[in-house]
């Protein structure tokens, strides 16, 4: 957290505020790191060091505990996320129906693996074992939204949807910009 | 709420507001909006709907409703105008909505060509819609639900899952409220013992007997958990369980936790399941509402707290210490047992947990006895088993049918079989810790004991249905792929096993196999399986072992002749070749080769390069007549 504008102590407040205001919701112990963890990823979109740290002094946690934590779920991550998160299905009904050639499809059409994030951070792609929506295989879900009977033609289409839409960007820039 | 006539009281209420809006005369639109039905675009359908409503200026009332276990029809749209049957919809697009809007809801006309079956409920249509009714099939009259048994997926599909009204309008809470006033928590330990139920997660522990050891260990407080942590591929029953009726969990929950004496309880649900878990919050918050959780309950003094724990992504917390470790804010490592959860579980509590299916069957054996329970299914494995049946079968979906049932039943008679003409060759059940059942074993009848005598598992449930196309020798891999990476690294057989026998299965599978690999495969498959801590290890070479025990020529041909059989394995052995006499020249194979190795004209025999090709299998995969084979 370096500032060279010389409001370093305001911006650190900022940042942290979200923070407190969840940890506010919750008992000082061990049970609950898994959901002040989940929380705190919701809203920065990942679990940066700093936030851990806050979190490990609030709960009266050492630091090593809370990484081990973070480390041992698949959920929580420690590298900056995309705005919208691509999840595969690679369960055994959609192995048979076809999944794999989905993920190709998606890694192509998006320039990154597995497991990667697009450089504009609009996109992040990984696998998961199963989303539990079979009879609709192969299936993948973005965000919260899960989409089944996919081919790999018409994937394009269904990321289309959430590509941030070109005139809302030019807005957003040209708000900045004034 | 005090008691069972308070709660009857309450239900002849709803029932009359019901009646009174059924004289208002509004037609009512359903629409399946369970996860499954959602992907399937459903939400769209819905909005559509709302918009073609407000354009026809009708006062219809449009709802939402679970899985009704029909995914292959998903989206699903249901129908139904005063006094008539309710038609269900199926394969429902934007276009279709419209139509039936128009035609059905205000024009009054069945739609019939999307129409898949009817409920009756009607008790005073005539004329033309009375004709054009009686010409679709009942629910009863279809394949898919004439042989199940629906017990614990009652409901699923027919009620709205965020109202706790019509889940007290069918019956809803009165199991509970007949333990809480009427049971003693002994009695309703007899009754689940005397039921002969068995824990549905997959090991079928009797049910009874882990409330029985839960309750007789002396502690001031005790917890009971519910195991929603649903991991195993191919599986999905609780997900829609939970979303499709989560008042039945709760009230299973709710009797269990007076059995047991507990006073607190956790749903821990995998955090893949966003809609489950917000269908599970307004639930209790409506129960918490109508008092059937928190103080005093039923004038019982009986008090019972309800939380949800998202899990945070880890198959291994489905493993009952494991996923207390986790609930208590540790890494979801299993530890060993003794002493079992029921002396010592969450905090050091004495603990009770069941899968979500076990306490679904929960209010049904309370309202309906012990003995109307043991009549369904078979004397070891009694009641129902909710199948998730998916893979090469023509209807997917959700059954539950009885114990005992053949899988021939299932797949032919429910599942409708395979698709065109393609010949079934094996059925995983009981997803990574399972096993695959081949063809001549088809007959097995589905109980705990038959299924583990063969080699595979109840599991949760998962019935993947595999045809020709599909490598025994590929789908081992896929399966210890799995558990190898999600083994938590706690214990050595688990942790080094499983990848020493991955990196066994990956050789043979790139055509790389070794005289002597199967039986190795075997030999650490057996120690894995003896020494491991907890059952991820302890189940994790079933599919290997399974397919080894029915498929072991698969791995020969693997081995020896290096040929996958399935034509799944990519790069192993010759060139391919395409029989001249069999080919119509389709151009299929040309087209799917990724080095352009096939040539040929249209409608003429192709050929393919022996130097271009590169064994992938691609082409003979999509050959509709079977012309190409490898050299």
């Amino acid at each position: 957290m370096n500032c060279i504008c010389g409001h370093a102590q305001e911006s650190y407040a900022k940042y942290f505020d979200p923070l407190y205001s969840i940890l506010s919701n919750y008992s000082k112990d061990e049970s609950s790191l898994i959901p002040v963890l989940q929380d705190a990823q919701d809203h920065y979109g990942y679990l940066p060091l700093d936030v851990l740290k806050e979190i490990a002094g609030y709960l009266g946690l050492s630091l090593g505990k809370v990484y081990g934590v973070v480390t041992f779920y698949s959920q929580f991550h420690l590298q900056p996320r995309g705005r919208n998160v691509i999840r595969v299905c690679t369960g055994t009904a959609c192995h048979v129906r076809g999944g794999a050639e989905v993920l190709k499809a998606i890694e192509n059409e998006l320039g990154i693996k597995s497991g990667g994030t697009t450089d504009d951070l609009e996109f992040t792609l990984e696998t998961v074992a199963c989303i539990g929506a079979c009879g609709l295989a192969p299936v993948i879900m973005v965000n919260d939204d899960t989409h089944g009977r996919l081919a790999p033609e018409t994937v394009a289409m269904v990321l289309n949807a959430y590509r941030t839409k070109g005139e809302e960007v030019s807005r957003a820039t040209s708000h900045v910009s004034h | 709420m005090k008691s069972l006539v308070e709660l009857r009281q309450l239900r002849s209420e709803i029932d009359n507001k019901q009646a009174a809006a059924q004289l208002n005369l509004k037609a009512k639109i359903i629409v399946g909006m369970g996860t499954c039905g959602i992907a399937a675009g459903a939400r769209e359908i819905f909005e559509a709907i709302e918009e073609e409503l407000q354009k026809g200026n009708s006062d219809a009332v449009l709802t939402r409703t679970g899985c009704i276990g029909m995914c292959e029809q998903e989206p699903l749209v249901d129908v139904q105008l005063p006094g008539g049957d309710r038609v269900t919809y199926g394969k429902v697009t934007k276009d279709d909505a419209i139509r039936i809007i128009r035609e059905h809801v205000l024009g009054g006309a069945v739609v019939e060509d999307k129409a898949v079956a009817r409920c009756i409920t009607g008790k005073q249509q005539t004329g033309h819609e009375l004709d054009q009714q009686a010409r679709i099939p009942t629910y009863d009259d279809l394949d898919f639900y004439r042989k199940q048994y629906r017990i614990v997926l009652a409901n699923c599909g027919r009620i709205n899952p965020e109202s706790i009204d019509q889940y007290i309008a069918v019956g809803g809470y009165e199991a509970c409220a007949k333990a809480l006033t009427m049971m003693s928590p002994e009695a309703v330990i007899a009754e689940v013992k005397g039921a002969g139920l068995r824990g549905r997660g997959g090991a079928g522990f009797p049910t009874g007997l882990k409330w029985e050891l839960t309750r007789k260990t002396p502690s001031g407080k005790k917890y009971l958990i519910c195991n929603a942590d649903e991991g195993d591929p191919g599986a999905f029953m609780d997900r829609s369980l939970l979303e499709g009726d989560p008042h039945r969990i709760i009230e299973g929950m709710i009797i269990a936790a007076y059995a047991i004496g507990a006073s607190e309880g956790y749903i821990y649900v995998r955090a893949e399941y966003p809609l489950a878990i917000r269908r599970l919050q307004i639930a209790i918050e409506q129960a918490k509402a109508y008092g059937f959780l928190g103080k005093d309950l039923f004038g019982s003094g009986f008090d019972f707290d309800l939380k949800i724990k998202k899990g945070a992504g880890a198959f291994v917390c489905g493993e009952e210490t494991a996923l207390m470790a986790s609930i208590e804010g540790k890494r979801g490592m299993p530890r060993p047992k003794p002493p079992f959860p029921s002396v010592s579980g969450l905090w050091g509590r004495p603990t009770n947990i069941n899968n979500v299916e076990t306490f679904g069957s929960v209010p049904w054996i309370v309202k309906h006895g012990a003995e109307a329970y043991k009549a369904v299914g078979t004397e070891k494995s009694t009641g129902t088993k909710v199948f998730a049946l998916t893979g090469k079968v023509k209807n997917t979906g959700l059954v539950e049918v009885p114990m005992g049932m053949t899988i021939r039943e299932i797949i032919y008679d429910i599942g409708g079989g395979l698709d065109e003409g393609k010949e079934l060759k094996a059925v995983q059940i009981g997803g990574p810790s399972g096993g695959c059942i081949p063809r001549d074993l088809l007959d097995l009848p589905i109980d705990y004991e038959s299924l583990r005598d063969a080699g595979a598992m109840m599991g949760s449930g998962g019935m993947v249905v595999m045809d020709n196309s599909t490598c025994m020798v590929d789908v081992a891999r896929f399966f210890l792929k799995f558990t190898q990476s999600e083994s938590c690294g706690k214990c050595t057989p688990c942790r080094e096993g499983t990848k020493r026998m991955l990196e066994i299965l990956d050789r043979i599978c790139s055509g790389e196999g070794r005289e002597g690999d199967i039986e190795l495969l075997e030999e650490l498959g057996n120690h894995i399986c003896h020494t491991s801590l907890c059952q991820l290890g302890g189940s994790a070479p079933n599919p290997v072992l399974s397919t080894i025990k029915y498929f072991r020529h698969e791995y020969e041909a693997h081995i020896k002749d290096k040929r996958c059989l399935a034509n799944v394995c990519a790069g192993m052995g010759g060139a391919y070749v395409i029989d001249q006499q069999t080919c119509i020249g389709c151009g299929l194979c040309a087209r799917v080769c990724p080095t352009g190795a096939v040539s040929g004209e249209r409608k003429q025999p192709h050929v393919i390069s022996e130097q271009l090709c590169l064994s992938c299998g691609a082409c003979a995969q999509k050959c509709p007549v079977s012309a190409i084979v490898q050299a």
